[in-house]
């Protein structure tokens, strides 16, 4: 009895488990991001898994090209690619807040691809390998399964930057700024509080996490030009199903999508890459708002 | 047009025995390099085939005694419909004589199916699933470069051999995976081996933790894995990092391109043993072929699958050459198949009745980092499978053709 649960055993179930929550840790990132801007621009920030994979390019560069190492990339690669995130807000998205949200869509899908083309032109379709950093190589045994140390370390740094991201936008005077905004930017700006600027560096933030997701799955996964849209489907359906534009829910959502799709990767792994929208569809049903999300 | 084309294929069929006039429906050759040039399968075929098959149209002299040769491409997208939409649009509207290379046996198997209706030729160089010269072997196909039999023959039999008797597949869940598992698992108990279980994973997958701590738990000595391209990089990178090989367990990469172990660097990617037919640095000719190839690639050397699509195109112009007409891809092919293949790329070799390029096999070793001694040295050679058996036996396959 014990020894089995539905066939698998314990000892196993465990290892898949946390296995799920190591994947989750990128989901989260990812849809924390999208719902911060989201939440703040109404646009539906498509280019988030061009962004992601252009992060993890960017540490791919520095290392090759000017030798410099995991550590450092963990702050200039985000910092790059938020600037240029800040740059495509600045020149494109803001001449489309007035419109509907299709458009916002079809600029930023439009910009995934063309960066998406860009990088397989330039680098090929199998992609450029990133070695772990030797602080990070090996692992521990937790007797039912081994855990990569650098495993581990993506859990704790995400759940770190989540957290501290729904602190400043929940807790903060900046996040009630923020949330302001949204709510009513012109009331916001009469208080002298310089919206436009905020909303540019909103989504620069929010782009940053991106390209630090990138950065963390780098030595993971190739560094592959189409690493982010194979990423990006399912990180929206983790958004929808959290909730479009709630944080926690974003956040809570993404660990706890990974761990029901590593699941379904022990007891029928065929359905490992649909299972999400499975559930995206019945919640949608049940609460068109997202779980967390206000209808 | 395609009335035109029509008359021109039925005047050239009544014609075929005696008057060899070139006579070439639309007035040139046209060949379609079908590939996935934007997924998973990209880097292995993609542009680089078309190249390919260019520089086989250059070295065949450019046109067919002053017919221009011509080569169209497109991107399948790894989905069957799309390519065989692809497929029928190129014979029925573009003039296409003949498809080549089409990675992805979901895509190559409905090809297949496309080009026999329309009486056409398909030589395929990407695709693995043995079924191609087994049950669905065509009149219309010629597979050139390796087959899952192939490949099950040459790694499946070399690891067995080497005490690697117990195996848990990790399986890409389409026709090209269930057909290498199927062939290895044929293989390994042959050879007295047992496979203990398998797990079937989506195409393009980017975590394979779960199953490879499945395939570690399975305790199985071997972990075959029956996928290609990103999904074998991920699997053998990801190996590495829970630490699957220091616990003992080995595993089997059973179909890995140059362009796979290039994007792991030697350091992953050392010690893996696999069968291809092909490396650049295998003779002079090879040598030769692959400088040039890399000079207008940005230096990246040939795939087998590359190889293929050169050699491929380069015996069906030699068979257009003999015959004097493309109308008819069933005296097309049987004419590939009358006359021996030579080419610089895979040497002597022929084609069986049905379809089955012949040549030899190799097994291959990555270097260590330190053995590599310059860009794109990878491999050592550790065993030529002869030609004889390399293959399936042609009455093993199951293929229609062989019995009449």
């Amino acid at each position: 009895m014990i020894q089995q649960l539905l066939g698998i055993p314990p000892q196993a179930l465990f290892g898949q488990l946390l296995l799920g929550l190591i994947n989750g840790a990128f989901y989260a990132m990812l849809s924390l991001g999208l719902a911060v801007i989201f939440g703040l621009l109404n646009i539906i920030n498509f280019a988030h898994g061009a962004l992601y994979m252009m992060g993890a390019f960017v540490a791919w560069f520095l290392l090759q090209y000017a030798g410099i190492g995991y550590w450092w990339a963990l702050l200039l690669s985000p910092l790059a690619v938020g600037l240029l995130g800040m740059l495509i807000e600045r020149t494109m998205l803001r001449r489309l807040y007035q419109l509907d949200h299709l458009y916002g869509l079809l600029l930023t899908f439009g910009l995934a691809l063309i960066i998406e083309g860009l990088f397989r032109n330039q680098f090929g379709s199998s992609g450029q390998p990133y070695a772990i950093p030797p602080q990070l190589m090996g692992g521990y045994n937790l007797g039912f399964m081994f855990l990569p140390t650098y495993r581990g370390w993506v859990v704790v740094a995400s759940l770190a930057v989540c957290l501290a991201t729904w602190f400043v936008i929940e807790r903060t005077k900046l996040g009630a700024y923020l949330r302001a905004a949204t709510e009513n930017p012109t009331l916001v700006q009469a208080f002298g509080i310089n919206v436009p600027r905020m909303i540019t560096l909103t989504y620069g933030f929010g782009v940053a996490l991106a390209a630090l997701a990138g950065v963390l799955a780098a030595p993971i996964y190739q560094v592959n030009p189409t690493m982010g849209s194979s990423l990006i489907i399912v990180v929206f359906a983790v958004v929808v199903i959290g909730g479009m534009g709630s944080i926690m829910g974003s956040i809570v959502t993404g660990f706890g999508l990974g761990v029901i799709e590593g699941l379904t990767k022990v007891f029928y792994p065929e359905a490992s890459n649909t299972v999400i929208f499975v559930l995206m569809a019945i919640v949608l049903l049940i609460r068109p708002a997202g779980l967390f999300g206000r209808a | 047009m395609r009335i035109k084309d029509l008359l021109t294929g039925v005047a050239a069929s009544v014609l075929l025995a005696g008057t060899a006039q070139a006579e070439m429906t639309g007035g040139k050759v046209r060949i379609g390099v079908l590939n996935d040039q934007s997924g998973l399968y990209a880097d292995l075929g993609g542009q680089g085939s078309v190249m390919a098959a260019r520089m086989a149209i250059e070295d065949f002299g450019g046109s067919l005694d002053g017919t221009p040769i011509e080569v169209v491409s497109a991107d399948h997208q790894n989905k069957p419909d799309i390519g065989s939409n692809i497929a029928r649009q190129w014979y029925d509207v573009d003039g296409v004589d003949m498809v080549i290379d089409v990675p992805n046996s979901a895509v190559a198997l409905a090809v297949n199916e496309v080009t026999r209706e329309k009486n056409k030729v398909f030589i395929n160089s990407g695709a693995a699933t043995s079924d191609l010269t087994g049950p669905k072997c065509s009149p219309n196909t010629v597979h050139w470069t390796y087959d899952t039999w192939a490949l099950a023959n040459g790694t499946g039999k070399a690891v067995v051999k080497n005490g690697g008797d117990t195996w848990f597949f990790i399986t890409a869940d389409y026709a090209f995976g269930h057909a290498l598992e199927k062939d290895t698992t044929a293989v390994i108990e042959a050879n007295g081996g047992k496979v203990l279980g398998s797990v079937r994973h989506p195409l393009s997958t980017s975590d394979f933790s779960s199953f490879l701590l499945q395939a570690q738990a399975s305790g199985a000595k071997v972990i075959g894995l029956a996928n290609a391209g990103g999904d074998t990089t991920n699997s053998i990178k990801q190996a590495a990092e829970f630490g699957i090989t220091q616990s003992g367990q080995q595993l089997a990469a059973l179909l890995l391109f140059l362009s796979d172990v290039h994007a792991l660097g030697l350091p992953v990617a050392q010690g893996l043993t696999f069968t291809e037919s092909f490396y650049w640095d295998l003779n002079d000719q090879t040598r030769a072929f692959a400088k040039r190839f890399g000079e207008r690639n940005g230096g990246r050397m040939p795939t087998m699958v590359q190889a293929g699509v050169y050699a491929g195109t380069l015996h069906y112009l030699k068979a257009l050459k003999a015959l004097g007409s493309d109308g008819d891809g069933k005296a097309v092919v049987a004419k590939m198949k009358e006359i021996p293949t030579d080419d610089p790329l895979f040497g002597k070799g022929t084609i069986r009745v049905d379809g089955r390029k012949i040549h030899d096999m190799y097994l291959f070793e990555v270097k260590k980092p330190e053995e590599s001694k310059g860009p794109w040295d990878y491999y050592t050679l550790k065993a030529t499978i002869p030609a004889a058996e390399a293959f399936r036996p042609l009455d093993k396959g199951g293929c229609p053709l062989v019995k009449s």
